[in-house]
């Protein structure tokens, strides 16, 4: 006697499934337009981009534009390329986002494992700065900068990031420790360890997911942040503000294949840091939300 | 003055007071169970022994020394939790020497102290696994090891068998009180199944709604409960309560009681101080196991009791069967030999044995006679 192989499949017709994909396709296709458009000029000469054809494949392939956007490319009045401004971004961005990402966390461990009176309303507070719009604390950061000392430098914009940061990266961890059983932190209570080690020895080790969120999350806002950058930057000012210097200048010509590929390179970190951590993320957004 | 000494402890969240006067002394090498259903205390009062939750009021001893206030690492304790609270990121190895580690001992005692217990448990195989390789009983063991390796004063276990399924349950029973047995440790352990209160301990507390309602050795808890929360909540199936009253027949007090029919029996006492309980009402106590078919009862009895009654529901269970009847009123169960003929319907002649007999004041609940 032959087994029956039993029909489970979703039926779905032949012309349907050629027609969903041929959608998907071309959306894939649509969606992938400005990087391909981006990409190919960025490797042409100037000539073949006013010549009208912007579609088109490169007929003379040159990195030139690559190389005057990140060193020689007129930034405001400076000839400096992109360079040092890329710099910039990296000393601000990477001690922003470690310390916004560990302070996160020690946050979260004391509201969900230290509790004390009115531990609530301290988180309830931190989260509602992620609702306050950047554009309403210019002039009083700008006041306490000033006051600081730290105006127009990059401690300065670490320091506003990291406070600004404050409420997301707490958020996280919060809600992810939430979920981490109690009973774990009495047993280390019990067998003798301390409040940073129990963090450290305990609690760290098992935050990967959450950690992998919160950088992202960090370093794609504080990389991409213009309005802080352009209002404290001075003269240590970050990626976006020389970006936008470069693309806007309204005198000379237009050098279209230098501004694309400025902007690739303004892009490159952040694409970066998704295609390295991108699949811990949707992990650790799922880990930390559904079972906070 | 015990080796852990409880006096007078209370616990109150704001106004709501959770604990009432606690006061037990325990013995070194004694084996303390609290039991009691969810939200009688009885976890937050180890918790407190502990040094996990603030004592609201009253003291705590250990080893003659008040460690109210005291941090639990410095209360020389060990804890079992109820999910074992393994750290899931070190192995066991790690999980079992953390503490040590923590108290600064050197790294070659750590090891002789671990492969001691280790062998003792024997998961000496185990010990470069992490958590998640282990089944639920072996994170069970893992968990007693962590806590045998301090070497502490007193032992505090959490309802540790409630997350094993029922097998492994009884298996790990065994283990603890053989454990207990060997080592002669003091333990207090905290469950809400009162089979394991009676098998494991050599004392227990019952515990409701923030009060001790009995502390004693299994036996009296079992045999004279001290009111009716006690004898119902201690023992499977549960002690029936028969509502009745005290009636004199010959100078000696009876049970006056009416069957599933109707008719007035009289169930003779062994307790002649019921006599000033004469014409009042009172409620009686009868395990299921002291009804029995005549010819399992107990024959070192002095006072067994023949009662014919119809009976209503039988349930055989393999080693016994229970049959339910009515009386006074009231369902109650009896235990029957597994082999006794009885059928549902039938008037059947049950052996009641009267000295097991316990009897409540139906006001205040509390025992009155033994």
């Amino acid at each position: 006697m032959s087994a029956v192989t039993q029909d489970t499949a979703v039926s779905t017709g032949r012309v349907t499934r050629a027609l969903i994909y041929l959608v998907l396709v071309l959306f894939a296709l649509f969606y992938l337009l400005p990087l391909y458009v981006m990409g190919v000029n960025s490797v042409k000469p100037l000539s073949e981009i006013t010549g009208g054809n912007m579609m088109a494949l490169p007929s003379v392939w040159t990195l030139e534009p690559w190389r005057q956007a990140w060193s020689t490319a007129q930034i405001g009045v400076e000839p400096t390329g992109l360079r040092p401004y890329f710099l910039n971004s990296i000393l601000m961005v990477v001690p922003a986002v470690a310390i916004s990402t560990i302070i996160g966390a020690l946050n979260g461990y004391v509201l969900t494992k230290w509790r004390f009176r009115g531990d609530t309303w301290v988180f309830g507070l931190m989260l509602f700065s992620c609702f306050i719009p950047f554009q309403i604390v210019l002039i009083p950061m700008a006041v306490v900068l000033g006051k600081l000392g730290l105006a127009g430098s990059v401690p300065g914009l670490v320091l506003v990031h990291v406070v600004y940061g404050i409420g997301f990266t707490t958020l996280y961890f919060r809600n992810y420790y939430a979920s981490f059983p109690t009973e774990l932190v009495r047993a280390a209570m019990i067998d003798g360890a301390g409040f940073f080690r129990i963090f450290w020895r305990i609690l760290l080790p098992v935050s990967g997911p959450i950690a992998v969120v919160s950088v992202i999350w960090q370093f794609t806002n504080i990389w991409n942040d213009f309005l802080f950058g352009v209002s404290f930057g001075g003269t240590s000012q970050p990626m976006t503000v020389a970006l936008n210097n470069l693309v806007q200048s309204s005198t000379g010509v237009k050098e279209y294949n230098v501004h694309f590929a400025g902007a690739i390179l303004a892009a490159l970190p952040t694409l970066i840091v998704y295609i390295v951590a991108g699949r811990y993320f949707v992990r650790g957004l799922m880990a930390g939300s559904v079972k906070g | 003055m015990g080796f852990l000494d409880i006096r007078n402890v209370t616990k109150s969240y704001g106004s709501v007071k959770v604990l009432h006067e606690v006061d037990i002394e325990v013995e070194e090498g004694e084996f303390l169970v609290l039991v009691g259903p969810s939200g009688c205390g009885k976890s937050t009062l180890l918790n407190m022994i502990a040094g996990l939750e603030a004592i609201s009021g009253g003291e705590i001893a250990i080893k003659g020394r008040v460690v109210n206030g005291v941090h639990p690492s410095k209360r020389n304790i060990a804890m079992v939790f109820q999910s074992y609270a393994l750290y899931p990121n070190m192995t066991v190895g790690q999980n079992m020497t953390f503490g040590l580690e923590m108290h600064g001992v050197p790294k070659a005692e750590r090891d002789v102290a671990l492969a001691r217990v280790a062998k003792l448990l024997q998961i000496d195989h185990l010990l470069d696994r992490k958590p998640r390789q282990l089944s639920g009983g072996q994170r069970q063991r893992v968990a007693m090891g962590r806590a045998l390796v301090r070497n502490p004063d007193v032992f505090l276990f959490d309802e540790p068998l409630s997350n094993l399924d029922a097998k492994l349950r009884v298996d790990m029973r065994t283990e603890i009180k053989k454990l207990h047995q060997t080592l002669k440790t003091t333990i207090v352990y905290v469950t809400h199944d009162q089979i394991e209160a009676m098998t494991l301990s050599t004392r227990i507390a019952v515990m409701n709604k923030g009060y001790v309602q009995q502390l004693g050795t299994p036996k009296d808890i079992y045999d004279t409960p001290a009111n009716v929360y006690v004898a119902t909540f201690m023992g499977s199936p549960a002690m029936n309560i028969v509502p009745s009253t005290v009636v004199m027949q010959d100078g000696v007090p009876h049970a006056a009681i009416t069957d599933a029919d109707g008719a007035v029996k009289h169930l003779r006492f062994s307790q002649p101080n019921l006599a000033a309980w004469a014409g009042k009402p009172i409620l009686l106590g009868i395990r299921p196991e002291a009804i029995t078919d005549p010819e399992g009862a107990d024959r070192k009895s002095g006072n067994i009791v023949a009662l014919s009654n119809r009976v209503g529901v039988t349930e055989p269970a393999g080693s016994d069967t229970f049959v339910t009847m009515a009386l006074s009123g009231k369902d109650i169960v009896a235990r029957m030999r597994a082999d006794a003929t009885v059928a549902p319907g039938q008037i059947f002649d049950f052996a009641v044995n009267m000295e097991k007999a316990v009897a409540f004041d139906p006001a205040t609940e509390e025992r009155i006679a033994p």
